[in-house]
């Protein structure tokens, strides 16, 4: 009786091992090139912007009542496939509006001219060059592309645990508290739409520079947001940097916006 | 020795079942919110943590409480810790199998959970976090496991388990240590920007741990034949004194830094947590109770004649737990994101199925604490008989 239920152990456990051998066997064959799988390879579009790191210079002088914010949002939300919720808590923001003591808080002046307390402030990911919501991912769903330093969201591998929303320090993650699909007017079907539970964010467009279209939001600005290379010195936003007095969000955190105010 | 777990009177029959409805009922909320999405919750674009992270942080620091039984009786020989330890080992297992839970219910595709391991991201504290905490659980699983059956035996357990009870010592200081550098190393979070908070979390969590202790000793001493025993109940309550009085120290510490310093960014959040800010205070009462219950807690633990009462120990045990519980499963994660990081408040209000939830994880924690002390319980009946 007793050899017998330990000869059924000894072929359970030998059957097990047995199962672990071909994942092994394969990975053997693989290294002695026997199965090897072409590498995709991925051709980029000869149209294709490209920088170091993409900066944006907003010009907020331009900007003198919501409606030129709207529409730059609303290119934004078609594109995109942002979604408009009702409830307050559950909404998805790319790029919107605020008040200059809210986008710049603690830095705002008491006595401040009204004209800037009055003027919109466009917010929105910052594309930071040190970003901590980056280093507080624990699967790397949100990683800065190391080839033009746009930082992304794979919105397949997010597991929602929300560590990059309260890494942020800009507020510029939404999660999608429930399916954002039946609040979307128009699908996009050029850009994928989110499933619930996930984080998303700007992404500088990076779909559209990868075909040689600048970002949705500044082509609809009309100059009042410029788009550019920070690392090339005779680019516009250099440029714009060099001749204006510019301000970035929460500077002393050091995480290195790469949006600039000029205000 | 899982035989003993389930041979029970009526009144543990009772008692299990009264747990099993509450967990069944937080499951059926938690379908729902496995098919609508966290929007069941209270939780916002601005507060993204709520009552399950917080509920999470403070069963970390129950779980790391569970030292204070084991680091004397193994480091210091204080024998009389012999009778007691395993409840601090099998509360550890209790605390943190709800704190993994916990942290899977707040997921927004817990399904994909095992992401952390395929592309593990050491940069991210989130992933050290998720190794500390279940290291701790398998620490406390073999030691617990392994040295009560030596003990049902009557021999001396065996001596591999010697350096992972050693390990398992620095490894609790741990899971606490990397549960508050969670928070503290965010930047623009000024409320917990603070070296202070893997200290303040660790003092609240040797005074939370060891209170629900004492109180599990009293109800054993009245369930079983099994006497924990009158002095290591007053030991455990020392532990607690000093550990509240620490608590409320640290505390107070980052308030005098945070006012004196006068900095907006980090005053904001205290002051939205006890006098309220920008007409939002739903916090202020439940801040104030809990300065008060660990106020009362200090007073009748560190006073002798209270102290040694075990009728006032046990009062003072719940007040302390509960006032450690509203410092930490209330407002430490609530106060943290409010005002955001834009300076707006919009606050958080934890909703019902969110609780419902959160109570059904609670009464899974202490169905496996029920049943493991049922066992370790049994086995110490069996001896001293």
């Amino acid at each position: 009786m007793d050899s017998s239920r330990r000869r059924v152990l000894q072929l359970l456990g030998l059957s097990s091992l047995a199962l672990t051998a071909t994942p092994v066997l394969n990975a053997f064959a693989k290294e002695a090139g026997h199965t090897e799988e072409p590498e995709p390879i991925i051709k980029p579009d000869k149209k294709a912007l490209t920088a170091k790191q993409w900066a944006m210079v907003i010009d907020t002088r331009r900007f003198k009542s919501a409606a030129d914010v709207e529409p730059l949002a609303a290119v934004c939300d078609t594109i995109h496939n942002v979604p408009h919720l009702q409830n307050k808590r559950h909404e998805i923001k790319w790029i919107w509006e605020t008040h200059y003591h809210n986008a710049f808080p603690g830095e705002a002046g008491r006595f401040l001219s009204e004209e800037v307390e009055h003027r919109p402030f466009i917010v929105l990911c910052n594309h930071c060059e040190n970003p901590p919501c980056v280093r507080a991912c624990p699967t790397k769903a949100t990683f800065k592309r190391e080839s033009d330093g746009i930082v992304l969201m794979d919105f397949h591998r997010c597991i929602g645990c929300r560590f990059c929303m309260a890494a942020c320090p800009f507020g510029a993650r939404s999660f999608n508290y429930r399916d954002p699909r039946p609040f979307i007017k128009k699908i996009n079907s050029q850009y994928p739409t989110r499933m619930k539970g996930v984080v998303e964010k700007c992404n500088f467009c990076a779909e559209r520079l990868a075909v040689g279209q600048m970002p949705a939001c500044v082509e609809a600005s009309g100059g009042k947001l410029t788009f550019g290379d920070l690392y090339d010195p005779q680019s516009e936003v250099r440029e714009l940097i060099r001749a204006n007095y510019t301000i970035r969000r929460k500077q002393v955190l050091g995480t290195e916006p790469s949006v600039y105010y000029i205000v | 020795m899982l035989e003993l777990a389930i041979k029970g009177g009526k009144k543990y029959y009772g008692w299990m079942t009264f747990l099993l409805v509450i967990v069944g009922v937080g499951f059926l909320f938690y379908l729902r919110q496995l098919d609508f999405g966290l929007g069941i919750t209270g939780l916002s674009r601005d507060t993204s943590w709520g009552f399950y992270i917080a509920n999470f942080t403070f069963l970390v620091g129950v779980a790391a409480g569970g030292v204070m039984v084991v680091l004397p009786y193994y480091l210091h020989d204080y024998k009389a810790f012999g009778r007691v330890t395993i409840l601090g080992e099998f509360l550890a297992i209790a605390s943190v199998l709800m704190c993994v839970t916990f942290i899977l219910v707040d997921l927004g595709q817990p399904t994909r959970i095992l992401n952390v391991f395929i592309y593990f991201s050491p940069r991210s504290v989130l992933f050290w976090d998720t190794i500390v905490l279940n290291g701790y659980l398998f620490l406390n699983i073999i030691i617990g496991w392994n040295v009560l059956e030596a003990e049902r035996n009557q021999v001396h357990y065996q001596a591999w388990l010697k350096p992972l009870i050693y390990i398992s010592i620095p490894w609790a200081v741990s899971i606490h240590t990397v549960t508050a550098f969670l928070y503290c190393g965010l930047p623009g979070r000024g409320f917990w920007m603070t070296a202070i908070l893997a200290p303040r979390f660790l003092s609240s969590a040797f005074a939370a741990g060891p209170a629900l202790l004492i109180l599990c000793c009293l109800i054993i001493r009245r369930v079983s034949n099994f006497d924990p025993g009158r002095e290591q109940i007053q030991s455990l309550a020392k532990i607690v004194a000093y550990a509240i009085c620490i608590n409320v120290f640290f505390f107070l510490c980052e308030v005098f830094v945070t006012f004196y310093s006068n900095i907006p960014e980090h005053m904001d959040h205290i002051k939205y947590l006890f006098i309220g800010l920008q007409g939002h205070a739903a916090y202020v009462p439940w801040m104030w109770t809990s300065m008060g219950l660990m106020l009362i807690g200090i007073i009748l633990t560190v006073n002798p004649i209270t102290r040694k009462n075990e009728g006032v120990l046990a009062v003072a045990c719940v007040l302390i737990f509960l006032g450690t519980w509203i410092d930490k499963g209330l407002g430490m994660i609530a106060g943290g994101f409010t005002p955001s990081p834009l300076h707006e408040v919009n606050e958080y209000i934890p909703s019902l199925p969110e609780i419902l939830i959160a109570l059904g994880v609670w009464a899974m924690g202490f169905l496996v604490l029920t049943a493991l002390f049922k066992m370790a319980v049994g086995v110490k009946e069996e001896l001293h008989d």
